[in-house]
């Protein structure tokens, strides 16, 4: 009794020591946050780790640290991957592979929920951190403490999963938790409380991101700069964030609900008392399907930024791909019942999503000849980002044909819930979001850092990765028309599937060569980060005004706010400086007010993390302590006054002539 | 938004951060409109799976869903006219209409739950049926946000009592009178769709 009061469902049985996989993994993980930890001690460096990086209110060093968080959870997520695929490559016949299927459920949820959650949506939300404000000339997001607060819940949401695979499980219901296998009755166990908190406590963060970076781009863009003069990037962020926004509570109540049956008795979703498990289904996708746009939106703006800085031209089409950003926006709320045209729903309902679907097609093909045409006549370099692109041009175009071909009902039929979905949505989603946040990151990383990545290493990860999907992937499309459904765990030799499984996993192989490349690219530069060093702020020539300032650029950005009168403001102002023999007008410094380091966002998710540990093994107390101390560090923060300052003219002065005198 | 006495920064970098904030808040209040929307859709699936259980027409009673309505409504206007004493510099006269905003807001949350205890206690919890976990968990969020709100109005009062008027604390009270007022009218919604179309 007193027990169950203190620590409500948790026991030491929870701990699965008798599982060598898990508790391996858990053991890597300590380990690392052991020698973490131990580095911090040993070096000192808590108070630099605490003033420069956890309560920084910066939007650059917040997106460096969102980045990191979808690197390591990348790792996570493909371990995952590389298991499945090793079991499917094993399990046939009389062999049962090396995963029970209630370990194999567990982790196929975990990839799909790591991968969307807390690799691709920290990745997209730090890209935009380190290039939308920089691109509309802003000194930091309109919210900057809110900015901070969007990160750590992110991380908490994160933490919670990998907690889950040492404490207690993860939910093994898949990535979307349909009840009512989610219910309380059919999945009695803590993953699915798990899957609800991390993705309620991270989607609370990415919906105040939301709010956040639309308000930045709504508001904050500097004089001269209308809407048809951003940057396509900062246009694409603009969409995203009107998604977020919108879709964003709905998952909120979509899972809420789905809490409310597991702990309070509730029947929304349940098989009895009137409850209605589509619903659910319906409702998760109205969030789900923005979601994936959510995901490419970003993507389509880096690929168009990336091709006309090394095609040396103007985007061509900028404002069909502005319409065509716009209509993908509208339409993708009304296409989400194609995730489930099996439901029944009648052949009108069907149609009209169909329809709708396919009419999706039409500005992503917009898109792509904007691309081509851009290219058409352009001076190509081939650098790291253009090959992430070229590949995606080409991948994403194969992904994009067979999703119209499973929006024809009639054909989704067949193809639905089989490894033809799998093979499509992993074409699109490595094809199109994946491709295009790393040709971001290593366009953006000089940005960032100073120093170039370097391009030969980039190149090999390149290869192997487009290799290795196309290796991966290519075999599910034909295993999907052979019948083969999706989450199999084990399979008769007679269905033939083998071959093309163990296919599979050699590619699997082929990518992870690519993430290891990746690594020693990392590595390897920081190495050399001298030789790579970029003095000029400007390494790829580029056309926006983020490469008007020095890489990395000093905490204020711009030293003054720049004002525009075109859509390429950099590219003509180098144009004009050209026609005038370089020369450039002495600026003029003034006060800047900046807002100071404020820890209230780490403390408000820490405790929103022991909020959510603590509903998911029912320890009451810890859930008081947990919600006052939300109430309370908020309450206090408000009652600061002490929350901005000024940086004197005389100083920026000072800052800027040490960064030029660097540079020469 | 941008009158001269709220631009507290008049050489700010970022001009109008206030009219900026109150944006990102009006931009908030959207997102949270989708969250009530999405409720109410997910009421008007399941409102008639009562599994055999009596539905929300015999279990409510109108006027008193009424009084409950007028008092919210009133607070509302109670509301308003803080505002207005606001921008005319009156420190007492906003306190004094805080409190009475607070007292209405206030009984509107004791009888939601003076309602939700009496079913409840006949046997007719959330648990009974799809419709009721609807009706609980539509009327319930409304009514958790109106004490958050309420919670919000007392911190306000205490910073209002030791900050006097300043452009900071308008702000926030512009903040907190959007909420009320957008609270206001999703009752109007509650009252309509749950109470009144419920009861024919």
């Amino acid at each position: 009794m007193l027990e169950q009061l203190i620590f409500g469902k948790l026991t030491l049985e929870a701990i699965p020591f008798h599982n060598p996989i898990i508790m391996g993994a858990g053991a890597v993980m300590g380990l690392i946050a052991a020698i973490i930890v131990g580095a911090l001690f040993y070096y000192k460096k808590w108070g630099y780790l605490w003033h420069e990086w956890l309560t920084s209110v910066d939007h650059k060093k917040i997106g460096i640290m969102y980045i990191i968080l979808a690197f390591v959870m990348l790792l996570r997520g493909f371990s995952d991957a590389i298991m499945m695929r090793l079991q499917q490559a094993m399990a046939v016949g009389q062999h049962t592979g090396y995963l029970p299927p209630e370990h194999y459920d567990q982790i196929f949820t975990a990839h799909g929920v790591i991968m969307i959650f807390f690799m691709a949506m920290p990745f997209m939300f730090g890209l935009l951190n380190l290039a939308v404000p920089l691109q509309i000339g802003a000194r930091d997001v309109a919210f900057p403490y809110l900015n901070s607060l969007s990160l750590w819940l992110t991380v908490v949401g994160a933490m919670l999963v990998n907690i889950s695979l040492v404490v207690g499980d993860f939910a093994a219901t898949g990535w979307l938790a349909y009840p009512p296998l989610s219910e309380l009755a059919y999945s009695p166990n803590v993953g699915v409380d798990y899957y609800i908190w991390a993705l309620q406590i991270s989607g609370v963060g990415s919906l105040l991101s939301g709010v956040n970076f639309f308000v930045t781009i709504m508001k904050m863009r500097c004089p001269g700069m209308t809407l048809m003069k951003m940057p396509i990037f900062t246009w694409a962020a603009l969409a995203t964030m009107i998604l977020v926004i919108l879709a964003f509570p709905v998952l909120t109540v979509t899972l809420g609900m789905l809490f409310l049956d597991r702990y309070f008795g509730m029947h929304f979703f349940t098989s009895d008392f009137g409850g209605n498990a589509m619903m659910y289904i319906n409702m998760i996708w109205i969030w789900g399907h923005p979601e994936v746009y959510i995901l490419i939106l970003p993507a389509f703006g880096i690929f168009s930024e990336v091709v006309a800085t090394f095609s040396k031209k103007k985007l061509f089409g900028y404002t069909t791909m502005v319409w065509a950003i716009g209509v993908i926006t509208i339409l993708s709320f009304v296409v989400w019942l194609h995730h489930f045209f099996t439901m029944g729903a009648g052949a009108d309902v069907n149609a009209f999503f169909g329809i709708a679907t396919m009419i999706i097609a039409i500005p992503t093909g917009v898109k792509i000849f904007n691309w081509l045409f851009t290219m058409h006549g352009g001076r190509i370099t081939f650098s790291t980002p253009m090959l992430w692109t070229l590949g995606f041009i080409t991948t994403f175009t194969v992904g994009g044909m067979t999703g119209v071909l499973m929006s024809v009902p009639a054909a989704d039929f067949q193809l639905h819930n089989s490894e033809f979905l799998i093979a499509h949505f992993h074409n699109v989603i490595i094809g199109g979001v994946v491709f295009g946040y790393l040709a971001g990151f290593s366009y953006w990383f000089p940005k960032t850092f100073g120093f170039k990545l370097d391009e030969r290493l980039g190149k090999c990860a390149f290869w192997c990765w487009i290799i290795g999907f196309y290796t991966a992937f290519m075999p599910l499309y034909v295993l999907g028309l052979m019948g083969m459904t999706r989450r199999l765990n084990h399979y008769d030799a007679s269905t033939g599937f083998h071959p093309y499984l163990v296919v599979a996993a050699i590619g699997t192989a082929i990518i992870a060569c690519g993430i290891l490349f990746q690594m020693i690219q990392l590595i390897v530069s920081f190495k050399n980060r001298e030789k790579l060093r970029d003095t000029t702020g400007d390494p790829w020539d580029g056309r926006t005004l983020e490469w008007s300032i020095p890489s990395p650029p000093p905490f204020y950005n711009f030293a003054v706010t720049p004002v525009v009168d075109s859509i390429d403001a950099f590219w003509e102002e180098k144009q004009k400086r050209l026609a005038n023999n370089g020369a450039v007008q002495k600026p003029h410094y003034t006060d800047i007010h900046m807002p100071k380091n404020t820890g209230t966002g780490f403390i408000i998710a820490m405790f929103s993390g022991l909020f959510g540990f603590a509903l998911v093994w029912h320890i009451i107390w810890l859930v008081l302590v947990g919600f006052i101390g939300i109430i309370v560090t908020v309450i206090t923060r408000t009652f600061s006054t002490d929350v901005d300052y000024y940086v004197k003219a005389a100083e920026v002065q000072k800052i800027e002539n040490e960064i030029l005198n660097r540079a020469n | 938004m941008s009158t001269p006495a709220l631009n507290h920064h008049a050489h700010d970098h970022h001009h109008d951060a206030d009219s900026m904030d109150i944006f990102g808040f009006w931009v908030y209040i959207m997102s949270d409109c989708i969250l009530f929307a999405i409720i109410f859709a997910a009421y008007a699936v399941i409102h008639n799976n009562t599994y055999g259980a009596p539905g929300i027409k015999e279990l409510t009673s109108l006027p008193y869903v009424l009084g409950e309505t007028i008092a919210l409504l009133a607070s509302s206007f109670t509301y308003g006219m803080a505002i207005l004493a606001l921008y005319k510099g009156y420190k007492n006269r906003v306190m004094g209409w805080l409190m009475i905003t607070f007292l209405l807001g206030l009984t509107f949350i004791v009888m939601e739950v003076n309602e939700f205890v009496h079913m409840y206690l006949e046997g007719h919890s959330w648990q009974a049926s799809a419709a009721l976990s609807g009706f609980f968990t539509l009327v319930g969020t409304h009514g958790f946000h109106v004490s958050m709100g309420l919670l919000w109005m007392l911190i306000l009062m205490v910073q209002l009592a030791k900050n006097n008027i300043t452009p900071v604390m308008m702000k926030r009270l512009t903040y907190l009178g959007l909420f009320w007022a957008f609270l206001d009218i999703v009752w109007i919604f509650v009252f309509t769709i749950v109470y009144l179309m419920g009861s024919i």
